[in-house]
């Protein structure tokens, strides 16, 4: 334990002696929180539309203002050229070019069903799909209004007698940056970890002072859990860091326990800190480490749910999941932080979580040569 | 020169693949002597050293060092020896007393005895006034001398030194010396390779190798008198360049 210690508190003097990465280390984190929260978002606004009227009649203004009216749509262009509308789609200026017919508004009233063309561009599919959602909800109302005021055309479209009420839990009023922030201090924790560490290993190797301490009787384990320790605790402080910007900056209503989110990221980070240092093993240098070290984390990130739901991925890649320790952080936080999960809700997530930072550590143990 | 062997190795061999850079070596060392290693770049001298060490196991033969197997109880060997990289590996962003309390702290040393031993030790390279500087910015004598004093900290029975007054000037490698001296007449065996002929003549033995064997090993003297040579480098000019 003593040797340990010694360890420990040579690596914490190298870190901040290291005046650049003594600060990027608080430093990041914080840049990382307020431009990546704000910035990634799923939630639509202002769809640039082009409108090829061809019938200009009350009904079809009628229908456009209802789209221009909606937060959602943003009335860029108008045109009576169907050609010029795909140049401005071919160039990039708009994603919805809508055509009305001539006939549109003599028919609407008439008990004829009135004819319109949606042509979206589908170069991003989710973009495409949430624009087509968008436009079928502005005519769904515009539809209604239609019926309303026509009660004697009453032909086919019958009034709907089902009232749907619906409310979102946990997340009230959708705010996009109560969903991000949980995600986002998963990725925080896990960039620090993973890349400070396994950096940290190589570079010993690099410069050769690992030879000296692999010639002295320090166990195994002691020096794993050296390199470990300084950043697990790095790592937590970031943790706190973040949260306090959340709640600060984002107004995210923490509703769980902050400590049982600080045993999940505790667990969490042993995890990946493991998975680090046996990457470290294998490499050589620097750079072949933070090569090997990109590729992977892109792929625990982009395969965490932090943007897409897991739900929704192959099954193949659901099943590769179960190893991957940023989807159990991700999924944690977010029921932790939105929910206000207690510790028997995710006692699976965490036991998973206990398993694979035992293994990954026993490897990286079992890995790590003193003896060539 | 009549003390136990400390280093025993029978029939050593280590191969990387197809490459024999250690070639059946059987040679003894014994307790307290100093024990010059020569060779040219590339004898394998280094490699020796790493097996002797327990940092690279050896392909086959009988290696004991302090009483232990070099291929079962590695870990053991490390307990009682020190080792001077030929390689500068003490840590360049610590100080000279952060350095010399990291390793003390490895070895198990007492806080007090860790404390002790630094003032001595700073104290007899008249380094006090530099404890507190890092090592990244102490001239390469220095540190050289650091890296031999912390190498026998904690009293180890054998210390290796690989190389260590490699690009030192003169002074420096005559007080080096000095120290290797005092090492030994504490009962301290020194291992030490060289590049420097005059440097071996100082050691109580001295093997010379070439292409992984051992060509030669005996007293400086009887060295001279066997190859009929007036000093060391010309016995190794006359074993290492064929004739």
């Amino acid at each position: 334990m003593r040797t340990i210690l010694y360890l420990i508190r040579k690596e914490f003097l190298q870190i901040f002696r290291n005046k650049f990465i003594g600060r990027a280390i608080f430093g990041v984190p914080i840049i990382q929180m307020l431009i990546l929260v704000p910035a990634v978002t799923f939630e639509m606004k202002n769809i640039s539309l082009c409108i090829v009227d061809k019938d200009m009649t009350p009904e079809s203004r009628g229908l456009i203002s209802r789209l221009d009216g909606s937060t959602f749509f943003h009335y860029r262009y108008t045109t009576f050229s169907e050609s010029q509308a795909r140049q401005l789609m071919n160039a990039n200026k708009c994603t919805l070019v809508l055509e009305i017919p001539r006939g549109f508004g003599k028919d609407t009233g008439n008990g004829i069903p009135g004819r319109i063309m949606a042509s979206i561009n589908a170069i991003n599919s989710s973009t495409a799909q949430l624009t087509w959602a968008y436009l079928n909800g502005v005519l769904r109302d515009y539809n209604a209004d239609i019926i309303r005021q026509n009660p004697g055309s009453l032909s086919g479209q019958p009034v709907p007698i089902i009232q749907v009420t619906n409310r979102y839990w946990y997340n009230e009023k959708l705010v996009y940056s109560h969903y991000m922030v949980p995600g986002i201090l998963g990725i925080l924790v896990t960039a620090i970890g993973f890349i400070l560490a396994g950096l940290n290993m190589v570079r010993e190797k690099e410069i050769g002072t690992i030879e000296q301490i692999n010639v002295t009787p320090v166990r195994k384990y002691q020096f794993i859990i050296s390199k470990m320790a300084p950043f697990l605790i790095i790592g937590l402080i970031d943790l706190a860091l973040g949260m306090v910007l959340g709640k600060l900056f984002f107004k995210v209503p923490f509703e769980g326990s902050v400590a049982l989110l600080f045993l999940c990221s505790t667990i969490f980070l042993i995890a990946i800190l493991g998975f680090a240092l046996f990457i470290s093993t294998f490499a050589g240098t620097q750079q072949q480490f933070m090569f090997i070290a990109f590729f992977c984390m892109i792929i625990f990130i982009l395969m965490s749910g932090i943007f897409t739901p897991l739900e929704s991925m192959p099954g193949w890649a659901q099943r590769v999941d179960l190893v991957n320790p940023v989807a159990y952080i991700m999924r944690i936080n977010r029921m932790v932080i939105l929910k206000g999960s207690t510790i028997s809700d995710i006692s699976r997530d965490i036991w998973s979580l206990v398993a694979i930072a035992v293994s990954f550590t026993f490897f990286a143990v079992k890995r790590y040569r003193k003896t060539a | 020169m009549t003390g136990q062997s400390v280093i025993s190795v029978s029939n050593l061999v280590k191969k990387f693949g197809s490459f024999v850079a250690n070639d059946n070596l059987s040679f003894e060392v014994y307790e307290g002597e100093i024990f010059g290693f020569l060779g040219a770049n590339g004898a394998g001298k280094t490699t020796t050293i790493r097996i002797l060490s327990g940092l690279s196991e050896p392909t086959s033969g009988k290696v004991v060092v302090a009483g232990f197997d070099a291929k079962k109880e590695p870990e053991k060997i490390k307990k009682n020896i020190g080792y001077m990289c030929q390689k500068f590996s003490l840590y360049e962003d610590l100080t000279v007393k952060e350095n010399i309390t990291l390793y003390g702290g490895i070895y198990g040393m007492s806080k007090n005895l860790i404390r002790e031993r630094t003032a001595m030790l700073l104290e007899k390279l008249s380094f006090q006034a530099w404890g507190d500087r890092l090592i990244s910015s102490l001239p390469l004598g220095f540190k050289q001398k650091l890296a031999f004093s912390i190498a026998i900290l904690h009293e180890p029975r054998i210390v290796y030194l690989d190389e260590p007054t490699g690009g030192v000037d003169p002074i420096t490698r005559r007080q080096f010396w000095e120290m290797i001296y005092e090492t030994a007449a504490r009962g301290i065996t020194v291992f030490v390779t060289t590049h420097y002929m005059d440097e071996a003549e100082y050691c109580d033995r001295v093997s010379i190798m070439n292409e992984g064997r051992i060509v030669a090993l005996d007293t400086p003297e009887g060295l001279k008198k066997s190859y009929n040579a007036s000093s060391i480098e010309e016995v190794f000019v006359k074993i290492a360049r064929p004739k």
